[in-house]
């Protein structure tokens, strides 16, 4: 082997350590950054996580855009991934600007465009804490009720019974179909922690699944002009299928024997 | 085209009188005014609501992503490559401040960003500075080309993490982002490189390791229109350029001579070598106008064709 090709050999094979035990150490301390605390709360508009830490090019331009000091930009050390967006909201919630103008701002679109009324936000969901929650333990608080921009749709008053006084409790529920994650009942909560936070989706919402049917629900009607194709794999609907439901399907499919 | 003046050049650099003196540092002086006029309209503009009219800030956001009076917008072209590599489809907005970015640094040179924009710049240079001032000795040697490395690095991993490697754990954008957004621990970032560059490895990160000045220099290789020229009829071969140059292989002399400008993309058109050249062999030129100006200085080409060239 000549001196030359055994010195290139050598370099070559030097380089690719170098670079693999780099890139190795690298991508580690990328990926531990990429998972930091699944509970970071974006603005409105933001894409999926795994999207949105693709495009967001830490430039600020939402921070500086939002009239209400909400969002900050995580320094280097924090507990979120560095330099993107987020906001608390026992400091300074979202106001729900109608006019979204972070989204605006955004340049790279991680910031979605695609949100056109602020209401369809969905930055979280709030959960409340039904042992240190005023309104749960007989108060007449529903401060969060009051304060809720989408209140009524967002947080609704129920009436529990009560054992030991003939006043009902006005218990306050949230409803994940309407409310944005704007946090402004988290920072009117008058207890000390407050007793309802708001969270990611991912981290609190579960998933029924799509083979439950709510017989009693209008929309999960089992009738039978039920469409099965697209709830039951086992079947597969023929390719020539006219659109829409198709009769005897559903019966078709209990009748099957597969069961 | 920028002429010799005849008595501007004194061969004894110790004995330039005070006003000669502040002179030779016109082009530090502006680029520490250009490093803060930059800082300065971004700060303000997230701190102190400058505004060129209602709820339009001066210079929104950072050197990632910025816009200009409401109108310009622009973006770090590296970032942008990353972000796309990282899987993400860019908006109009971001592709169109890259490019203008790109534009205007193809013009200007490539590295005119590290020298002339970039926030590690001073104190990188302070580093460099001290370690002239105390005599520091190199501990080891590393290739220039190492930054070409982690450039590829950069992109690589940028499309197998689908994040955008180098701004993840950038220090340059830690301590920018923290100069104008909120203090976190960027300033050790910029410690780390300080003392790295001060007792580890002369220009160690902005020579060595950074791949977003990587990434200029290769833009920088393009087609600048700004560039120092070289006089290979009047340079004694002193060295004094070499000594004060951060990126001194770009100074090769054997090369210049044959280009006649300092033509590697490495180049970041600080400017430190035209004050101190004794015989103004190297001073700022527009491209177009070197050939000429060399061309007229050896007395080889005629006056006519000079002016064809041009």
């Amino acid at each position: 082997m000549s001196a030359n090709r055994r010195d290139f050999l050598l370099r070559l094979m030097q380089g690719a350590t170098l670079a693999s035990t780099g890139g190795l150490g690298w991508a580690y301390l990328l990926r531990q950054e990429a998972r930091a605390q699944p509970f970071a709360l974006r603005p409105p508009g933001a894409l999926p996580d795994d999207d949105f830490n693709a495009a967001c090019i830490k430039c600020g331009q939402c921070v500086v855009a939002c009239p209400f000091d909400t969002l900050k930009l995580e320094p280097a050390g924090g507990n979120l991934p560095i330099g993107m967006p987020f906001f608390e909201p026992r400091e300074i919630p979202c106001y729900l600007c109608p006019d979204i103008p972070c989204m605006k701002a955004c340049p790279t679109g991680a910031l979605s465009p695609k949100l056109k009324n602020i209401n369809d936000a969905r930055m979280g969901f709030a959960l409340v804490d039904t042992e240190n929650c005023l309104s749960w333990k007989g108060l007449r608080c529903e401060i969060c009720h009051r304060e809720c921009p989408l209140k009524g749709k967002a947080i609704t008053l129920e009436t529990h019974p009560r054992q030991i006084s003939k006043h009902a409790m006005f218990i306050p529920v949230v409803h994940s179909d309407a409310c944005t994650g704007c946090g402004i009942c988290v920072r009117a909560c008058p207890t000390t922690e407050p007793a309802i936070r708001i969270l990611p989706h991912a981290l609190v919402q579960g998933k029924i699944g799509d083979h439950y049917r709510l017989g009693w629900t209008r929309e999960d009607a089992i009738t039978q002009e039920f469409d099965a194709s697209g709830a039951a794999p086992t079947i597969a609907a023929p390719t020539n299928a006219p659109s829409g439901p198709v009769k005897g399907n559903a019966t078709d499919y209990l009748n099957d024997g597969g069961l | 085209m920028i002429m010799r003046t005849a008595h501007e050049s004194s061969h004894d650099l110790a004995q330039r009188s005070l006003s000669q003196k502040l002179w030779s540092w016109r082009y530090i002086v502006l680029r520490r005014l250009s490093q803060f006029v930059i800082l300065l309209l971004f700060f303000g503009s997230a701190h102190w609501g400058w505004e060129v009219g209602k709820d339009v800030p001066l210079l929104s956001g950072n050197l990632s992503g910025s816009k200009f009076i409401g109108l310009i917008p622009m973006a770090d072209p590296f970032a942008a490559l990353q972000i796309f590599l990282a899987g993400h489809v860019l908006q109009t907005e971001a592709i169109l401040g890259a490019a203008l970015v790109l534009g205007f640094y193809i013009l200007v040179g490539g590295r005119v960003f590290c020298a002339w924009a970039c926030p590690v710049n001073p104190v990188t240079d302070l580093a460099g500075w001290l370690r002239v001032r105390f005599d520091i000795r190199p501990t080891f040697i590393l290739s220039r080309n190492m930054r070409y490395f982690v450039l590829a690095l950069t992109l690589v991993l940028s499309v197998l993490t689908g994040v955008a490697a180098f701004e993840w754990v950038s220090p340059v954008g830690m301590a920018h982002r923290e100069i104008i957004f909120g203090v976190g621990f960027g300033a050790m970032a910029l410690l780390s490189i300080f003392l790295f560059d001060l007792f580890v490895l002369k220009h160690g990160w902005c020579g060595h390791l950074c791949p977003l000045g990587a990434f200029w220099s290769v833009v920088g290789k393009i087609n600048p229109t700004l560039r120092v020229r070289f006089d290979k009829t009047t340079c004694t071969h002193c060295g004094e350029c070499a000594k004060v140059c951060p990126e001194p292989q770009v100074l090769n002399l054997k090369h210049l001579e044959e280009k006649g400008f300092v033509f590697s993309g490495e180049c970041s058109n600080c400017g430190r070598c035209t004050p101190v050249c004794p015989e103004n062999s190297l001073v700022f030129d527009f491209k177009p106008l070197i050939h000429a100006h060399n061309a007229q200085v050896q007395g080889s080409v005629s006056v006519s064709e000079t002016q064809r060239r041009v």
